[in-house]
């Protein structure tokens, strides 16, 4: 497979294709789907036109990028399907891309995971539903942007791209606040984020490099021109930073992923976009968008500044708001009674976990964080859909108007059982896999936050099977539930591969945690041997 | 490439040549807007004759850069700061050219002076970008101005533009006055007002802490401060601004202050360069009272025009961050600031133009659920406001501007890192107005009772896509522009690098 893959040059075109593809469907979406949009459209013939076409392209997406499964050669390290072009050269600015074993599964989970958002909203957006497609299409590019880029600059502008989309989708598709929740998400997404384009800009200009046209420098007043440097690699090989520069620019990069995340102070903006946001939209931004605030700290934040990350006080710090944010969150999803807010304050909880296991920094730990992104991508994209498609049924998600329909839609209720328990991590699914690596691996470097986490884990199981019990099994006394229909064929489509997903995962992580595991290594031999480094240099400073 | 003796008359008249064609075809023009009897379509032609005008200007001024000229030292620079400077009026000129042409036909005016006063006060701008000495900074200043009191009252029959164009003539009057006194402190002081002069005088007699020139200064300031509306010196810009014909304003609100910036940015660091200490503290105060202040009020403005007057306001800001750096990297940024700024205040105009009817004033009630009716206008809008957020790629070169504005502020000499993070947190409140805009067109129905927005005309739509075009444009690809402006970089003559008696050492210079 691989060598078939590497004979049509799949390494060299992959990436920007799978950037590009959905600029062009968008903009075909757009184009054909206008002469179709009405205020409440039927769902056949011309008006499925812009539904078609935008799962052709997710489905073409995905297939391309399964090549990646194999392309990837988890023993080599450093970075493959490396594409780089000239994008702004008189600021340094380059348009490079490519992977390692933490985007390569990222990229994969983001693909697989749109093509179901897509074929998630064939029913439930009914108007424009053209420009919905085309929002989410240009979503996709910027999510991917952000996982394969390796120029601080192109992650910054992929960063802020993705906004957009998912501003318009909530705000225009979403539920009775979706105003305020879009402002919100964008206005927290965006004062964190431009505090790290300073801190970007900052990273760029400490490497410079001389100004290069043709390969001749380019002189001013008497001296070479000195341009700046975005390239990742480059300002990991050099730039030295002060310890004191290295805390304020730690701490901005911190700002932009903690509220992505979202860390516990910094979350209040989730709950009321997950709710809000039509269901694809909740799915994405659950199972993908916050990933990008963990790979956030994976790639940028930690590498970057090892020394500030590092720094007993600020772990310490991160860790505690970690293990909170893990403790709250379950306690939070307690006592809501909205389903899809008890699921949204869940993933507080999970995303917990993540940065327990990044900052705990073992190998483990970092190993089980990196699965937990994916499980939880599967879980909770899994249980958003679920709730979405009860609430197209019943158009209320508050669990007291639920109670006993695993009589009327038994097909539902196995599912979402199942879901719920995967959710839960129990084992023999997905959840349990990361959820248990990352208390096994904190245990060592932090016992007493990982036992104060592990509490979490009752507290998952209580939250989730009550609230399964209080809407699948107590009785059947309400007479509107009596008669509802139970999932279509589309639905259970929709649903198969991330069942599928989530016992795989379950039952045999081994192929995945194999891709990961040099990642995991990559990033813990990373961060001490720099981290160490720059104590040396801190004491011979001295 | 050549050297203009600016001693002998015929070659400062030569170096003068843009200034020249288009003051001399304004007055032709005037001449024969009276000619003829008013009529919507004598209105019409003068106008398109203005706009022919101001190309040929453009013309003369992108041939003038592209031969790379250079002047001795005199009353006028030839520099490529001049150039860029007068492509950004031009383009400002023929925005409201163009956007004057379909107000005044919708409003019924007929009066074709119009036209030719926006002519007037664009030559006395291009004659303050040009200008190396103080008188001639003044006298472009007034030139541009007494065209401005009119413009801002040409609507006679409204009470709120009367009352703008009173208020605009007394305080810019006063403004006046300031700069005035402060030129004659500063040749009190210095025995000069030529700008290079002063600077090198400032440093050979070591006037550092003259009391004389450090009043002058601030007076100057001040003056400055007035003509840009810097906080505390904005109380004017809103109440004209609304008052004001809806192009007239982007004229105002755009280009009459990208105008008076050059000719700060000029004043400030080739004649008070090596006053940096002096003036750093009281511009950085400026800036970030402007920033805040201006950005704060915009959050609770509801009808458009004031609302963008406030945005003006936050924009005078963020440039004058680039003014504090007292840098060459600065002056590139601000230039690129002011070209952004100019197309997205014009595209935004545009659209107002569009929507408003009679004297009301448009608010966001109009625009509300613009999308469902008219979607490439709602879209529009969405790039120009994205665009004076300054957000990446949808913002276009908005973006760029203000990354080129914090780049310059990060790598001057003394890195201006307070400054840099004020200009992103009140960058995050003004998202608060501009996307309380977009919201309102994409995410809020039509009202019912709302009525039909009218078609776009012709001129306005121009000036709408081709702002929108150059906006994305940039936005993917700086490099056109930065490629271009890299002939075009301006070599102000900082004293320090010129006459070696320099107490600092020369700044490092990476772009």
């Amino acid at each position: 497979m691989r060598e078939f893959l590497l004979s049509v040059g799949y390494d060299r075109w992959i990436l920007p294709a799978l950037l590009l593809i959905p600029l062009l469907a968008a903009l075909a979406v757009m184009a054909g789907g206008r002469a179709a949009e009405g205020e409440d459209e039927v769902l056949t013939g011309a008006a499925n036109r812009p539904r078609a076409l935008a799962t052709a392209a997710f489905a073409l997406e995905f297939v391309l990028s399964i090549g990646l499964w194999w392309a990837f050669d988890p023993a080599v390290s450093g970075w493959q399907q490396v594409f780089d072009l000239r994008w702004i050269p008189s600021w340094g600015v380059r348009f490079t891309l490519g992977l390692d074993g933490i985007a390569m599964m990222m990229v994969l989970l983001t693909t697989f995971i749109m093509l179901l958002a897509s074929v998630g909203s064939w029913t439930s957006i009914r108007q424009k539903a053209s420009s919905y497609y085309a929002l989410l299409l240009v979503l996709t590019t910027g999510m991917l942007g952000v996982f394969m880029a390796l120029d601080l600059f192109l992650f910054y502008a992929m960063w802020e791209v993705m906004l957009i989309p998912m501003y318009f989708i909530v705000g225009i598709w979403g539920g009775q606040r979706r105003i305020y929740a879009s402002l919100k998400f964008f206005i927290y997404t965006m004062l964190g984020s431009l505090l790290m384009l300073v801190g970007i800009i900052y990273l760029g200009l400490a490497a410079r490099q001389p100004h290069l046209v043709n390969g001749a420098p380019v002189m001013l007043n008497g001296a070479v021109e000195m341009i700046p440097n975005f390239s990742y690699d480059a300002i990991m090989a050099q730039v030295q930073l002060t310890p004191h520069a290295g805390m304020w620019l730690f701490g901005a990069f911190f700002l932009a992923f903690a509220v992505k995340v979202p860390m516990f102070p910094f979350h209040t903006w989730l709950p009321d976009a997950h709710v809000e946001a039509p269901t694809a939209g909740s799915v994405v931004l659950a199972a993908i968008m916050l990933k990008l605030g963990t790979f956030g700290f994976l790639r940028l934040a930690v590498p970057l500044f090892p020394a500030a990350a590092m720094n007993p006080t600020i772990r310490g710090l991160v860790l505690t708001l970690a293990v909170i944010g893990i403790v709250y969150g379950a306690l939070v999803s307690l006592v809501q009674p909205d389903f899809k807010k008890l699921v949204a304050y869940s993933s507080v909880s999970h995303l917990g976990f993540v940065m327990l296991g990044i900052f705990a920094l073992t190998v483990q730990s970092v190993q089980g964080a990196l699965m937990v992104m994916i499980n939880h991508g599967l879980s909770t994209g899994a249980l958003f859909f679920l709730i979405g498609m009860i609430y197209e049924r019943r158009h209320t998600r508050l669990i007291s108007a639920y109670g006993g329909i695993a009589r009327v839609v038994p097909l539902f209720s196995a599912i979402l059982v199942f879901v719920s328990l995967s959710s839960i991590g129990v084992p023999g699914t997905n959840g349990f896999v990361g959820e248990f690596l990352v208390l096994l691996g904190a245990y060592r470097t932090y016992p007493v936050l990982a036992v104060i986490g592990a509490t979490s884990v009752i507290i998952a199981a209580a939250y989730m099977l009550w609230a399964v019990q209080r809407i699948l099994f107590n009785p059947l006394d309400k007479p509107e539930n009596e008669h509802i229909p139970d999932m279509n064929r589309r639905e259970l489509l929709l649903m198969a591969p991330l069942l599928a997903g989530i016992i795989w995962l379950g039952v045999y992580p081994a192929p995945v945690l194999r891709r990961l595991q040099p990642a995991a290594e990559n990033f813990v031999r990373i961060v001490e041997s720099r981290s160490a480094m720059s104590n040396t240099a801190m004491r011979e400073g001295r | 490439m050549r050297t203009f003796n600016l001693a002998v008359p015929s070659q400062l008249t030569a170096a003068l040549l843009p200034d020249l064609l288009l003051i001399g075809g304004a007055m032709a023009l005037l001449l024969w807007a009276v000619w003829r009897r008013e009529s919507a379509a004598h209105q019409r032609s003068v106008g398109v004759l203005s706009i022919g005008l101001c190309v040929a200007t453009l013309i003369a001024v992108v041939l003038m850069m592209f031969d790379r000229n250079a002047a001795t030292d005199g009353p006028i620079a030839v520099d490529n700061f001049r150039w860029m400077a007068d492509i950004i009026i031009l383009l400002g000129t023929i925005g409201a050219i163009a956007l004057g042409i379909d107000d005044n036909d919708r409003s019924g005016t007929t009066t074709a002076e119009t036209h030719v006063l926006l002519l007037l006060a664009s030559s006395g701008m291009m004659l303050m970008v040009a200008a190396r000495d103080l008188m001639i900074v003044f006298l472009g200043i007034e030139l541009m101005s007494i065209s401005v009191y009119a413009l801002a009252g040409l609507n006679r029959r409204s009470e709120r533009s009367a009352e703008g164009a009173l208020k605009y003539f007394l305080l810019g009057a006063f403004s006046t006055a300031f700069l005035l006194y402060g030129i004659a402190l500063v040749y009190g002081a210095t025995g000069t007002t030529g700008l290079h002069q002063i600077g090198v005088r400032v440093l050979q007699q070591e006037l550092f802490s003259s009391p004389l020139l450090l009043i002058g200064i601030a007076l100057l300031l001040v003056g400055f401060g007035f003509k840009v509306a810097t906080v505390p010196f904005h109380m004017w810009a809103p109440d004209v601004y609304d008052g004001s014909p809806n192009p007239v304003t982007a004229y105002m609100a755009a280009t009459v202050k990208a105008a008076a910036f050059a000719a700060f940015l000029r004043v400030w660091l080739e004649a008070f360069g090596g006053e940096f200490v002096s003036w750093h503290r009281a511009v950085v105060g400026l800036a970030i009272a402007t920033m805040v202040v201006g950005n704060a009020i915009g959050l609770v403005q509801r009808n458009l025009k004031r609302l963008l007057a406030y945005s003006s306001i936050a924009h005078a800001g963020f440039l004058l961050v680039a003014i504090a750096t007292g840098t060459e990297q600065g002056a590139s940024a601000m230039l690129f600031y002011l070209l952004a700024y100019t197309l997205a205040t014009f595209g935004a105009f545009a659209v107002i133009v569009v929507l408003s009817r009679g004297d009301a004033a448009v608010t966001t009630d109009d625009v509300s659920g613009l999308w469902l009716v008219r979607p490439w206008l709602a879209l529009a809008m969405a790039v120009f406001m994205f665009a004076m957020l300054g957000f990446p790629i949808v913002g276009g070169m908005g973006f760029f501007a203000k990354w080129y504005v914090l780049k310059a502020a990060l790598q001057a000499p003394q890195p201006q890192t307070l400054l840099a993070v004020v200009l992103v947190l009140t960058t995050v409140i003004s998202a608060g107005y501009y996307l309380y805009i977009i919201m309102v067109m994409f995410m809020r129905p039509r009202r019912e009772d709302a009525p039909a927005v009218p078609a776009t005309p012709a001129w306005t739509r121009f000036v709408m896509v081709a702002s929108a075009a150059t906006i994305l444009v940039l936005g993917l690809l700086p490099d056109l522009a930065v490629r271009y402006a890299a002939v075009g970089t301006p070599r102000l003559s900082a004293p320090s690098d010129m006459t070696g008696v320099a107490p600092s050492p020369p700044a490092p210079s990476f772009r």
